[in-house]
């Protein structure tokens, strides 16, 4: 994924880039291995930082900053805007529904070049309409299916094939 | 947390408050580490820097003498001062202390690095 985005976009180098939602930093450890300028990964869960924290160290990236915050804090919490803003927002499907919407209007406001993000394939059509009235010109990049094994109490099957769309929204 | 990053944040998701920044710093310990000298990404990002806020806060953390009192005119092509910059801004790191909003006083721990 973010091959591509430094391939295809140059989005990457020399980038300041927030990973919203970084959870255990894999987007974040991406940028900074393609050559990112700055990265802030925000989560709201402070264990996922722990082990974001540790990734960092194991693979000895240094130029990742870490700050516990909500989606909703992050909206005021910085002063300026990021190049680009990376994130695998949570689907929003069983009790956060509409969570991935929030995580993209957060965005668009804290990016100053492009959004990229990961979206329920069936729900393209709202995403899409939703981004462009929010001002964003949006570009489904990839379609992605990926098989997910059962990682929480609620889910009731062993694993589930969920096709997803790898989604560029641009800014400026 | 560098104060790349300390540079840019604010108290605004505290009601009532109207601008809260810059953020003041209580440290407890600080770190100084070595990153990478990326040049073109320093250059890019000085327009962006409060650099009277830079100041205070590398003043803050004890390490005032290592950064230059403004930023010159040409500093794209001053190697000399890109490398402090990068310095400042990159490799001095709070990890733990408070990080306080300068209208409410509300505190922010600093923990390992990560502030709340």
């Amino acid at each position: 994924m973010i091959h591509t985005i430094a391939s295809s976009f140059d989005d990457i180098e020399n980038r300041s880039i927030l990973d919203l939602g970084c959870g255990c930093g894999m987007l974040s450890i991406g940028c900074v291995m393609l050559g990112a300028g700055s990265v802030v990964g925000v989560d709201i869960d402070p264990d996922a930082l722990d082990t974001c924290q540790q990734n960092l160290e194991d693979f000895e990236m240094d130029n990742v900053d870490l700050i516990n915050a909500s989606v909703e804090e992050a909206g005021l919490l910085f002063r300026n805007k990021f190049d680009v803003v990376v994130m695998n927002p949570p689907f929003g499907t069983k009790h956060n529904k509409g969570l991935d919407m929030k995580f993209l209007e957060t965005a668009l406001k804290l990016a100053s070049r492009s959004v990229y993000s990961l979206h329920k394939t069936s729900t393209r059509d709202h995403v899409l309409k939703k981004a462009q009235s929010w001002g964003a010109k949006p570009q489904v990049v990839a379609e992605l299916r990926y098989d997910l094994p059962a990682t929480y109490k609620h889910h009731t099957k062993a694993s589930v094939d969920i096709n997803v769309d790898f989604i560029r929204f641009a800014v400026s | 947390m560098k104060l790349l990053t300390h540079n840019m944040l604010t108290s605004k998701a505290i009601k009532q408050v109207n601008t809260g920044y810059p953020l003041l710093i209580e440290a407890r310990d600080v770190k100084v580490s070595e990153v990478e000298f990326n040049p073109e990404f320093i250059a890019k990002i000085i327009p962006k820097v409060d650099w009277d806020c830079l100041r205070r806060a590398a003043e803050q953390l004890g390490h005032l003498d290592k950064i230059p009192a403004s930023v010159p005119d040409t500093y794209e092509n001053q190697q000399e001062f890109l490398k402090q910059a990068h310095h400042v801004l990159l490799e001095i790191e709070l990890i733990n202390g408070d990080l306080v909003c300068p209208e409410s006083n509300r505190k922010f721990p600093v923990t390992d690095g990560i502030p709340n």
